[in-house]
């Protein structure tokens, strides 16, 4: 029997949740119908820090269609200790809790949640609702809070502590040249497109299922049962589709405390969407102040590495990213040392997001390195590649793989580099200076233990489920190419469900594990299914495969096939039917360490990306346009080389962003964000992006993770700030240390 | 947003009748005012729903020029045959502003009146003059990358946000408006104001009037022409600081020409004085630059907007090189010309 | 709350809320719409449209485009009871599953989606930039298109598959 070509991991197949998403049929958070549903609007400090003196509510209670107004004062019980609110990625410090007492800790925070018949009477009586305040002194102003940096007690978890190599700072004395700056990066905000909602069903028998905007629906499980009180067995999230997030929603967001709040006050379902505004109150990527100082000899090579950095937390949490490891990993120098402390402001606590620590602090660094080679009069490709490091150079252990040469290569060749003009300035078309600059990107391979569960019916149908969550970074899909790769069937007899509490065990979606991890419980479990199936296959009268053990055949279409006799084959179906079996069903874990993965246990795994951005700028007025991006990426193996590439398409125009738009600006004064809209926060528009090309370069890798994938969602940002930055010197001759890179910087 | 009458009249007559009153706002496209509403930024005691009346049509003048009617969606207008063939520097600057959507729904009338981006101004939680006299003004020593640097007053810093404004300063625009006391025509040079020491008016319309139309006189600035807008990204955010040239070119001369800024003052900033130091000369880059500082004069700064100085001053130098060039600016390639 | 309306059509419309004839996707709806409700909120709350999606509710995302009598608008910032006789089509009435518009399918096979979420909004964007008839070139699909955002940043994709659609018709 001919076989069309076998649809698997590596093909590039149309998303499988596609067709919901271009009808508009796809639900997301906010939209799920329930009847008899209230509206909850969320009312905002105006303060930065102080104490509510008192809520006059009298006229929103007035407005017909309004129902509650809750605010500290007469909420129900909710817990009381930090631990309740700890969520899965467990910042130490004192969680935030919505309406727990009259403390403000920073504007915005909510203080009150209307609750009406429609979102109108909710928004409306909103307005009215007046509240005094008692304010205390406040400081949002991250240059102020620097003088009071420290290094936190308790560690996040995930937190790598840099380590020291030689004598950095006697090396940096030494070094015949030197570059030393202050790198700086803006406070930016997640803004995915869909703001945070939560649609709470009450089905009156003490039960709730919670439609939730989160990026783990198990995480948001475990933060409702410890904070309500709730059961585990009374209470279902869902998120089985999510409109972006970025990182923003690996916490639980307030908008879910305040809609289960209500839901379990008034008996009743309840919906509460933040609005584009509230998106500014909360999570957001920490500002960053990164210290870097190079030195290296005459040819170029790398003497002394001393990289400090500092970023943002709240007063009441220790956010901690790895912003100073990067460059102490990637490079080839005998001698390094690094420091990391944070500093509080008044806000909200930072949050991860895309590539958290690595978009700060290599994209920074990168610039920094750049400014070596331009010292050393070397080529800035050149440069990486005399500065190479084979191994991890902090910790001195192997990679699993590490094919960022090849990325070099490939990137460069794609982009055209050795056509450049070393000079800054010396590349121009009418009124633009062109610039061309590189920078490589790195982030974590990870791996989390995860769960998955196949079906297969007798009709040939299969389904794979896993609680994972699919933020637009293509799980369905990865999910159905892994069953259908495993098991042999075509992605149209594959359903993959997922986003739902109550599905086989996964972290929250983040860190780009997703796609190594559920794959690889996806495939674990079908593996299992297809044990069953040869079992059952035994039971078959005449024993056709003739009491084959598994490595002795494989799936394919459907079947059961012989290997090395092709053509003796047996359907699923008819296996199932010898066996009197309707349905077989197995779920499996895979957990860090199987596999050929112990192999990699005392390697350093990571993902690393090459590059290349060419800008021009109108000098004269500032005017800086991206015309070229190739960003040739290591990842291992690719399940999907569509979404794959999207993915990066989607780090890169986000680094764009990064590179030239992104800042949300406070008054320090009031202690409050003032762009907090999509009008004044500037994320890149259409005309903004131009070609972007994305190569994967081969890079087999069986010890990282089990498929050997090592994850897209976060390489495609870091670096790529670097490379416009690195870009922009080079077609002007002037270099910008903070980012991002607005008119006015060029203008200076 | 509040509670609200809801109104919409059949006839101008209509209208302007129940157009007095304090809180009361007419709606054409929406883009502005919901928005505003939303924010409870301004809250009405009445709409008057303006989208039926006979304001949607684009007419010939006696003598060469155009009535744009007031209720014309920005986009129609830009896209215009005639507005395209007679005042591309009108078409260009619409197309540099806002997204197809917006242009689609707002209206000409309604664009005159838009009110200020100031994020103070759009957040009741911080002062603003101009939204709750005598607040305060939040900009003033705070964030003021998008405001003024010319006219602005200590008691409000904010600038006209319009695009189409820019160009209609330049081509001598009249507004035309109706109300209680009957017809008005209003130039546009005295159509907006500066803050002063009431920032809360924008404009000098009277309680109860309504714009019914813009003239634009007979003019030919076919040839050179440019609008120029720099801005913080390439396209869908609002001018730092934008240039409308209209110029004629006799021989190799400038007989004459005209230049409106946009993004740096509470109107669009025009000078007739400083213009007639472009008359008669040749286009050349010393010209211009001394006509850029005559413009400029009085220009200051309030720290986070400084930028706009320099910014303003060449791109001034630059629009006219496009305008004497004749290679206006597009709007869709974004390379500057 | 007191309506004055002025045509003799709505004198006997209940207090507060005015009735409004709207087509939706070729279905014509008479509903009695309170003034301050949005055609935004009206589709997604009022008459489970949710494919419209609010994303920033103030005319800075494209998010909840839609096309009113064939023309792409902001719906988050019309008032649903100015459109009375207007002719509404949303993501639902250009195309559904199984009967896909083109536009639907270049997007599918373009990928030009990650989140999905402004998905709809840049689809009835685009078959309003068709509609308009100005945009030829890669360039100008991009400044035409530039009202619509997308935070997963998959605008070259999109930008593919309009101009597949695009270059089909012409
Ligand atoms: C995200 C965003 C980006 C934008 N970017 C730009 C940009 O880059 N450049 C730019 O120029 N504009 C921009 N705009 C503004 C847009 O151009 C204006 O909102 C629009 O022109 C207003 O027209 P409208 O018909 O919608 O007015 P409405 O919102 O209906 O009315 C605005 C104001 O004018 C009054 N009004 C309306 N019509 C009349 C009349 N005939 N007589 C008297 N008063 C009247 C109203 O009472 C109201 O106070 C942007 C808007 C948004 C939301
Ligand atoms: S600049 Fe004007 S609009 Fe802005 S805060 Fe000051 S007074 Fe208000
Ligand atoms: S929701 Fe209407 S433009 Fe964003
Ligand atoms: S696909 Fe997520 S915002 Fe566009």
């Amino acid at each position: 029997m001919a076989t069309a070509a076998k649809i698997g991991i590596g093909s590039a197949i149309n998303r499988v949740d596609g067709v919901e998403k271009v009808t508009g049929s796809a639900r997301y958070a906010g939209e799920h119908p329930v009847e008899n549903l209230l509206y909850g609007y969320i009312v905002e400090a105006a303060i930065a820090k102080g104490r509510v003196l008192s809520v006059d509510e009298d006229a929103a209670r007035a407005v017909p269609g309004v129902v509650e107004v809750i605010t500290h004062l007469n909420r129900p019980h909710v817990a009381w200790t930090d631990h309740s609110y700890q969520d899965e990625m467990k910042i130490p410090g004192s969680p935030f809790r919505p309406l727990y007492d009259d403390r403000i800790q920073f504007s915005q925070q909510p203080i009150a949640l209307v609750l009406a018949e429609t979102f109108e009477a909710a928004r409306y009586a909103a307005s009215l609702i007046e509240i005094a305040y008692e304010t205390e002194a406040h400081n949002t102003d991250f240059d102020v809070a620097l003088d009071e940096k420290y290094v936190p007690k308790k560690k996040r978890s995930g937190y790598v502590p840099p380590k020291d190599r030689g004598d950095a700072a006697q090396a940096f004395a030494d070094a015949p040249l030197k570059v030393a700056g202050d790198y700086r990066l803006a406070p930016e905000h997640h803004n995915p497109m869909e703001m945070f909602g939560s649609t709470v069903e009450w089905h009156g028998d003490g039960s709730i299922t919670v439609w939730d905007k989160t990026q783990g629906s198990q995480g948001v499980h475990a933060y409702l049962a410890s904070v309500f009180g709730f059961s585990k067995k009374k209470l279902r999230v869902l998120n089985p589709y999510v409109g972006g997030a970025f990182g923003s929603g690996l916490r639980p967001q307030h908008q879910v405390f305040l809609a289960v709040l209500a839901a379990k006050m008034l008996e009743r379902s309840v919906r509460v969407t933040m609005t584009r505004q509230q998106m500014f109150s909360h999570a957001y990527r920490p500002q960053a102040v990164q210290s870097i100082a190079l030195g290296a000899d005459r040819t170029g090579k790398l003497t002394a590495i001393r990289n400090a950095a500092t970023t943002s937390t709240s007063r009441y949490e220790d956010n901690m990213e790895n912003v100073v490891t990067w460059g102490l990993m990637n490079y080839d120098c005998p001698n390094a040392d690094a420091e990391y402390t944070v500093a509080q402001i008044d806000t909200p606590t930072s949050a991860d997001m895309r590539a958290p620590g690595a978009a700060t602090g290599m994209t920074l660094f990168e610039i920094a390195i750049d400014e070596m080679a331009y010292a050393a009069k070397v080529d800035p490709l050149e440069f990486r590649l005399i500065n190479y490091s084979p191994i991890d150079a902090m910790n001195g252990t192997p990679y699993t793989s590490k094919a960022l040469r090849e990325a070099f290569r490939e990137g460069a060749e794609a982009f055209k580099w050795s056509e450049r003009s070393a000079e800054p300035r010396s590349m121009r078309e009418g009124s633009e200076l062109i610039g061309w600059g590189c920078a490589t990107g790195m982030w974590d391979a990870q791996f989390s233990k995860t769960s998955a569960s196949a079906k297969l019916t007798a009709n040939g149908h299969l389904e794979v489920a896993c609680a994972t969550s699919d933020i637009g970074t293509g799980s369905y899909t990865v999910m159905t190419l892994v069953a259908a790769d495993t098991l042999g069937l075509p992605p149209e007899q594959i359903t993959a469900k997922l986003g739902d509490s109550d599905l086989p065990t996964a972290p929250v979606e983040g860190g780009s594990w997703g796609a190594a991890s559920s794959g690889a419980a996806v495939q674990l479990a079908c593996q299992a299914v297809g044990k069953k199936l040869l079992k059952a296959a035994g039971k078959i009268a005449g024993e056709p495969l003739g009491g084959a053990k598994i490595e002795d055949v494989l799936f394919e279409d459907g079947c059961i096939v012989l290997k090395d006799t092709p053509t003796v084959r047996v359907p699923f179906g008819d296996a199932m039917r010898a066996a009197d079996l309707t349905e077989i069903e197995e779920e499996a874990t895979a957990a860090p360490g199987f596999g050929d993965m112990w192999k990699g246990l005392h390697k350093s795994k990571n993902t690393h990306s090459a590059i290349f951005a060419e800008v021009r700028v109108d000098e004269e007025l500032g005017v800086v346009r991206v015309t070229r991006i190739v960003d040739a990426v290591a990842a291992g193996r690719i399940i999907n080389p569509k979404t794959a590439r999207s993915q990066i398409l989607g780090g890169v125009v986000m680094g764009i962003g990064m590179a030239l738009h992104e800042e949300t600006f406070s008054d320090h004064r009031l202690g409050r964000w003032m762009n907090h809209n999509f009008g004044e926060y500037h994320v890149p528009v259409h005309a903004d992006i131009h070609d972007i090309q994305v190569i994967f370069v081969d890079e087999p890798d069986p010890e990282v993770t089990p498929l050997g994938v090592k994850g897209l969602g976060e390489i495609g940002i870091v670096g790529t700030a670097a490379a416009i930055a690195n870009a922009i010197y080079h077609a002007t001759g002037k270099r910008v240390r903070s980012l991002p890179i607005t008119i006015d910087k060029i203008l200076e | 947003m509040n509670r609200f009458d809801y109104t919409r009249p059949a006839s101008v007559a209509e209208a302007v009748q129940a157009g007095t009153g304090e809180q009361v706002r007419y709606l054409a496209g929406g883009t502005n005012l919901i928005d505003l509403m939303k924010e409870n930024v301004d809250q009405p005691t009445t709409v008057i729903d303006i989208n039926r009346l006979p304001l949607n049509a684009i007419e010939e003048l006696d003598g060469g020029g155009l009535r744009l009617g007031a209720l014309v969606p920005n986009s129609d207008t830009a896209w215009d045959a005639r507005v395209e063939q007679r005042y591309p520097l009108l078409s260009s600057a619409i197309l540099a502003g806002a997204s197809p959507q917006l242009r689609n729904a707002a209206t000409n009338g309604g664009n005159l009146n838009q009110r200020t981006r100031c994020y103070y101004f759009y957040d009741v939680a911080t002062p603003c003059n101009k939204r709750k006299p005598g607040s305060g003004c939040g900009a003033i020593g705070g964030v003021n990358r998008i405001h003024a640097i010319l006219g602005a007053s200590d008691q409000c810093i904010a600038t006209h946000p319009s695009d189409m404004c820019v160009a209609l300063a330049v081509l001598d625009a009249i507004v035309q408006v109706t109300g209680p006391e009957g017809d008005r025509a209003i130039p546009i040079a005295d159509y907006h104001r500066l803050p002063g020491d009431e920032p809360w008016r924008d404009n000098t319309l009277r309680p109860g009037e309504l714009v019914t139309g813009i003239d634009l006189p007979a003019e030919d600035f076919t040839k050179n022409y440019t609008y120029l807008k720099l801005r913080d990204r390439l396209s869908y955010a609002f001018a730092l600081v934008s240039i409308a040239v209209a110029m004629r070119i006799e021989g190799s001369t400038i007989a004459e020409a005209r230049v409106a800024l946009g993004g740096v003052a509470h109107k669009p900033w025009r000078s007739t004085e400083a213009e007639k130091l472009l008359k008669g000369q040749q286009p050349s880059p010393q010209t211009f630059s001394a006509f850029a500082d005559a413009l400029l004069a009085g220009a200051v700064g309030q720290c986070k907007n400084d930028f706009k100085i320099p910014l303003a001053r060449k791109g001034i130098v630059r629009a006219l090189k496009q305008a004497a060039e004749a290679t206006p600016q597009s709007q869709t390639d974004k390379r500057i010309a | 709350m007191s309506i004055a309306v002025n045509s003799a059509t709505y004198a006997a419309m209940p207090i507060g809320r005015v009735p409004t004839k709207l087509t939706i996707n070729g279905e014509t709806r008479t509903r009695a719409i309170e003034p301050w409700t949005t055609l935004l909120d009206l589709l997604r709350e009022g008459e489970d449209l949710i494919g419209t999606k609010k994303g920033c509710d103030h005319g800075q995302c494209g998010a909840c485009t839609v096309l009113v009598d064939g023309r792409r608008i902001n719906s988050c910032l019309k008032l649903a009871v100015t459109l009375d006789g207007a002719d509404i089509t949303t993501i639902e009435g250009l195309g559904q599953p199984g009967k896909l518009h083109p536009l639907q399918s270049a997007f599918c096979d373009h990928d030009a989606f990650q989140c999905g979420y402004c998905t709809p909004g840049q689809i009835c964007s685009a078959q309003g930039l068709i509609n308009e008839g100005k945009a030829r070139t890669r360039e100008e699909v991009r400044e035409l298109m530039s009202g619509n955002l997308c935070r997963c940043g998959a605008y070259t994709n999109i930008i593919d598959a309009v101009l597949d659609v695009i270059g089909e018709q012409v």
